[in-house]
């Protein structure tokens, strides 16, 4: 549609157009309405909850006009590994309402960390990707790094998440360019924070932290698409958030130095992978001080395992 | 049919100039004059009161406005447009607050407001902004700062500067005046403000009106009775030189 063109939220186009909307609007819906009901009646719904590719039916329906408010993301019958998101999928149920109007529940399948201390912030991520039960991928990225002394990270959809996160570095770049020097933390993450306002219930998902080391010293803040934006010194965000909380709490304290600190990170990521099912891969630990972001370790969780479990035979 | 704009007002003439722009400077050669001194921990700005009728309320005859708590600016030109832009400066400064939860440096202001000037020299419709302003204050670090904008969008630093009707006068008497020593404290900063204004208002300190920014301060306007005094200073020390300069000439 053209208000996606123009980036611009549908709620402002359709305010700017009042009767191109009207038209278009009611006849999507009804089109949209015929294609749900040809397509539970064709079963679709089995298909999507097993998951299974069904790419010959894909390919005999053309959504030329793309209607796809909600159904694009449930991917139909694309094959798992393409679509990395860290979610369950919403099911298709055949009294649900039109796909417009339907809303996508995520559900944070990862776990995220970061926390200060007195030599700056740590991040730990890990890098599972699930899609209901299967695990699609082992090795994601979910640390973005925005700019050489600012991180975000990933929780929620990952297009959101590496979408808005670039469109993030971009405007830090241009405030540098304006203003002659670096953006600070607050800034880059009020920033971040008003676009997704923007689309708030629009069906954004993304729960990210940006990270970072500016003029006020190490800066952490927790940014989401409800709209909450909050500045702390501890946050761990995803379905393994509750383990990982519980080994920083009791670890974690002002004067860590350097290693420790790492090792805290990586211990809390760890113990989260090892009880939650849908974190798991790799440990990507990274650490930002007053010269800006280096990446520390990437280690693989069962290494990790023997690591820690070797002592205690 | 529906009235659309016409075309623009400010348009380039054959030999590269744009009238308006520089009929809009014109303006501002028609208005008091301002002068702005930047020193080491405080920065000045002084204007050309005009004399105030008999029934007219003094105090709503305001030349010198707060932008926000660290920056000032004063405004040579129509009145009713500077209104104008100190509105939407003082606006920008809170929207800046709120974005990026720091307040504005002076540059970042300026050049708001230059860019807003900029914008009306070159849409239909609209004519540019009839004021010179000079802004002044202290950036976050503690670095004092005056700018000086015209009606054509430009905008450039200056250490001290005047604006208005002749400000060419005033301008050279700085550059003659504007010494290490004469900056070294504020009295003497703001004395210096004070000899440059005497310069070209007629009947001394009644029509001069004096505002100062101290660092990690908000604007100070100083009141008539500062004023006389300084005045009156400045007198004493004048005919001392002179005096001076005659025993000098006599021996």
């Amino acid at each position: 549609m053209k208000c996606y063109r123009l980036f611009i939220p549908y709620s402002r186009w359709r305010d700017a157009h009042p009767i191109v909307h009207s038209q278009k609007y009611h006849r999507r819906r009804r089109v949209c309405r015929l294609i749900s009901k040809t397509l539970s009646k064709m079963a679709l719904s089995s298909v999507l909850q097993s998951e299974s590719a069904d790419f010959s039916f894909n390919n005999d329906r053309s959504f030329s006009f793309g209607c796809r408010f909600g159904q694009t993301d449930l991917g139909f019958g694309a094959a798992p590994g393409d679509r990395l998101n860290f979610a369950i999928k919403a099911s298709l149920g055949p009294d649900d309402k039109d796909g417009p109007e339907r809303k996508i529940e995520f559900l944070h399948g990862t776990t995220t960390l970061a926390f200060k201390f007195q030599h700056g912030v740590i991040v730990a991520v890990d890098s599972r990707a699930t899609a209901g039960a299967y695990i699609a991928s082992q090795t994601v990225k979910k640390v973005i790094e925005i700019n050489p002394y600012l991180l975000g990270t990933m929780a929620g959809g990952a297009a959101d998440c590496s979408f808005w996160e670039r469109l993030l570095a971009r405007q830090c770049r241009v405030y540098e360019l304006r203003n002659k020097e670096r953006i600070s933390v607050a800034a880059a993450s009020k920033l971040l924070a008003n676009m997704v306002y923007q689309y708030k219930g629009m069906g954004l998902s993304m729960g990210t932290m940006v990270c970072g080391w500016d003029k006020r010293g190490p800066g952490l803040y927790y940014v989401d698409s409800e709209g909450n934006r909050v500045c702390g010194d501890l946050f761990a965000v995803g379905s393994g958030s509750m383990y990982a909380y519980g080994v920083v709490d009791s670890g974690l304290r002002q004067d860590l130095s350097v290693e420790e600190a790492c090792e805290l990170g990586r211990r809390a990521i760890y113990q989260a992978t090892y009880r939650d099912a849908y974190s798991g891969g790799q440990v990507n630990l990274y650490h930002v001080h007053s010269e800006g972001w280096t990446r520390v370790s990437q280690e693989d969780v069962l290494k990790l395992h023997h690591q820690y479990q070797e002592p205690k035979k | 049919m529906a009235a659309r704009y016409d075309r623009a007002i400010t348009v380039f003439s054959p030999d590269g100039h744009l009238f308006q722009v520089e009929y809009a400077q014109e303006a501002v050669k028609k208005g008091s004059t301002a002068v702005g001194i930047r020193g080491k921990d405080i920065v000045v700005l002084g204007v050309e009161k005009k004399s105030v009728a008999k029934l007219q309320e003094e105090r709503t005859v305001r030349k010198i406005c707060a932008l926000d708590d660290h920056v000032c600016m004063a405004f040579a030109g129509l009145t009713a447009d500077a209104r104008i832009v100190i509105n939407r400066a003082r606006v920008e400064c809170q929207s800046h607050r709120l974005t990026v939860e720091d307040p504005v440096t002076v540059e970042y202001i300026t050049r708001h407001i230059a860019t807003l000037k900029q914008r009306y020299t070159q849409s239909n419709g609209r004519r540019p902004f009839g004021i010179s302003a000079l802004i002044v204050g202290f950036d976050s670090d503690g670095t004092p700062r005056l700018y000086q904008t015209d009606p054509s969008g430009t905008y450039h630093a200056w250490k001290a500067n005047a604006i208005g009707r002749s400000a060419k006068t005033v301008r050279e008497f700085l550059e003659k005046n504007y010494t290490e020593e004469s900056i070294a404290t504020d009295n003497e900063a703001i004395k210096l403000a004070i000899k440059a204004l005497l310069e070209v208002v007629q009947s001394g300190g009644k029509n001069i009106e004096l505002a100062v920014i101290r660092r990690n301060q908000s604007l100070k306007l100083l009141e008539s009775k500062e004023i006389e005094t300084l005045v009156t200073e400045i007198e004493k020390e004048k005919e001392e030189e002179a005096e001076k300069k005659k025993q000098k000439k006599s021996t």
